[in-house]
């Protein structure tokens, strides 16, 4: 299954449709980095905002893909975890450490917005 | 009338024509001496102290549509009216602080008012007697049995609603500014009211696209490692969700139990008071004016 | 050490049933798993059928999540198995168990095992204390040549 990803300006956006297999996830993955290289994006959101469920896979992928595009000199914000799913992740123990999240696509752009004109603007590799 | 009963009693025990005729006659007896088995039952429903919370007249009122519709039952047979009624009283009688086993206790006391008088009128035909209660027992006992679960429902129906409106009035999700939720928590959290908080507030953050969260905890007087393990998880979720959390109103108590069970409070947003609290809020989402010169980090 | 099971574990909060009492069967579903693909499916199920009971929808997620994280065991660990779902009465309660069971190579150490949590790493961390946490009951039998069966179940408050 494909996940779509738009080119808005310097930033890509990748919106997950529906639930995704572990396959899927991993293409994602190979596609937001393919494609950061590709046009040089400076961030990625990727919304899960129809994800109802995410799991101890999903969270590493997402994990490995804002890793993986911080070696590229881009920053990565996953918004749209829902209610429900938050509060499932976190009595798993699924914490998303070191992955920036935002409410919903607005507040991502605004996010990647600050992260690119505050000081210190280059890609750093620790922790929110 | 009695030699024309006794030759066509037969030995069905189903609803046959001769309990219909008894219970007729039944009826027509409780009808006619209505008056005084009335004051008689209302006499000991005060002997018994039951209904405390009514005074006579009120007790003698409903006493009145109590009888009338049991009667009633007795007569028709069906129990439909008398549900309805015992809800009807039900929901009259519990905002008075009538309880369960007074009810069951009314209902008994004019049973065995009722049965004493048969009692009375037929000793000297115990044959007659014996088919007359034959009759009536069934009866009286579904009677009973109808007004007290109607009561014992509509009950459970009225402490659910009141629970729900605690609940609701007790974890209030407050918006004071934009982007700015407050959740002031108050008494004794148990795990369950922990989750329906944690639950509320992550939707709250999300209707109100909230971007800072201050979590109250001054009226808590004591959490243990359980519902502190809550408040983590519940500051971790909002995290999420993009917001960040201030916890206020931290005692000394509690800073203890967080830190037993792991909790690195210096990772925490935790600030005095809650005054204090909404100021650092707004101080995050940027309503303050900063000294120019000075960069703002804003969340 | 051969194999270990672990007892009944149940952390309800008097309103789950008894668990001595009986326990019977309302409806059954049978998820074979034989590779990633059918974790999805696997919990999609689950949680068709944990909302005809009227679970809410955070619990309905819990339970998704909980068989995801089991299915996922199943294909890390046997590569194959079985997901069964089940809704089961006992006593005035209605709620749903989820069995994942596997001919793999068992666990030589449940203990630690229900102790660790997910790690970054992907050969460590079973996550089963994890979906313990999630669920109002958790059983674990694993034989180390044999295989294991999880079982788990959420009541209906």
């Amino acid at each position: 299954m494909q996940v779509p990803i738009l080119k808005q300006g310097p930033y890509l956006i990748a919106s997950i449709q529906s639930a995704l297999s572990d396959a899927d996830l991993l293409e994602l993955r190979d596609a937001i980095v393919q494609q950061v290289g590709t046009y040089r994006s400076r961030g990625v959101i990727v919304d899960v905002t129809a994800l109802d469920v995410m799991d101890s896979f999903a969270t590493r992928t997402l994990r490995d893909i804002t890793f993986m595009i911080r070696l590229r000199g881009a920053e990565t914000v996953i918004v749209g975890i829902q209610p429900d799913v938050a509060f499932t992740m976190v009595q798993l123990g699924l914490k998303l450490e070191g992955v920036p999240t935002a409410l919903d696509l607005e507040e991502g752009i605004a996010f990647l917005n600050k992260k690119g004109t505050s000081p210190g603007k280059e890609a750093n590799s620790r922790g929110r | 009338m009695n030699q024309e009963t006794r030759t066509t009693f037969g030995t069905s025990h189903q609803m046959t024509q001769p309990t219909a005729e008894l219970l007729r006659q039944l009826v027509a007896h409780l009808r006619q001496n209505r008056t005084q088995l009335r004051e008689e039952w209302a006499r000991r429903i005060t002997e018994a102290k039951l209904l405390t919370a009514m005074t006579k007249d009120e007790i003698f009122a409903e006493a009145t549509s109590v009888y009338d519709n049991y009667v009633e039952a007795l007569e028709t047979g069906t129990f439909e009216a008398l549900q309805a009624y015992a809800r009807n009283l039900s929901e009259r009688i519990i905002p008075r602080g009538v309880e369960t086993h007074e009810v069951v206790g009314i209902v008994l006391l004019l049973r065995d008012v009722l049965a004493r008088s048969l009692f009375a009128k037929y000793q000297n035909d115990f044959a007659l007697l014996n088919r007359i209660l034959d009759a009536y027992e069934p009866a009286a006992n579904r009677i009973a049995n109808t007004v007290a679960v109607g009561f014992v429902q509509e009950r459970e129906r009225v402490i659910r609603e009141q629970q729900e409106a605690i609940r609701v009035l007790s974890t209030p999700v407050l918006q004071v500014r934009e982007r700015l939720l407050i959740l002031p928590i108050i008494g004794v959290i148990d795990p369950q009211r922990a989750r329906q908080l944690t639950e509320q507030l992550l939707r709250g953050i999300r209707t109100n696209r909230a971007k800072v969260v201050v979590i109250d905890i001054t009226g808590v007087p004591v959490m243990d490692a359980n519902v502190a393990n809550n408040l983590v998880q519940t500051v971790e979720a909002t995290r999420l969700l993009g917001a960040t959390v201030i916890i206020t109103g931290l005692s000394p108590e509690i800073a203890q139990t967080l830190v037993t069970i792991g909790v690195d409070l210096g990772k925490m947003n935790t600030v005095g008071d809650l005054q204090g609290g909404i100021e650092e809020a707004e101080r995050l989402l940027g309503y303050k004016v900063v000294p120019s010169g000075e960069t703002v980090d804003h969340a | 050490m051969d194999g270990e099971s672990s007892p009944l574990d149940s952390s309800s909060e008097g309103t789950a049933p008894a668990t001595n009492a009986r326990e019977s069967v309302i409806a059954e579903a049978v998820v074979q798993i034989y590779g990633d693909t059918e974790i999805v499916g696997a919990r999609q199920k689950g949680r068709a059928l944990a909302a005809t009971l009227g679970f809410s929808s955070s619990e309905l997620t819990l339970i998704a999540t909980a068989i995801s994280e089991l299915a996922r065991n199943i294909v890390q660990y046997a590569k194959q198995g079985q997901i069964i779902l089940r809704l089961v009465e006992r006593g005035d309660h209605r709620g749903l168990m989820v069995r994942a069971q596997d001919q793999g190579p068992g666990i030589p150490d449940i203990r630690r095992a229900l102790q660790g949590g997910f790690s970054t790493s992907r050969s460590l961390g079973l996550g089963l204390s994890g979906v313990r946490r999630l669920m109002d009951e958790f059983e674990i039998e694993s034989r180390v040549g044999f295989g294991t069966t999880v079982t788990a179940r959420k009541w209906k408050r």
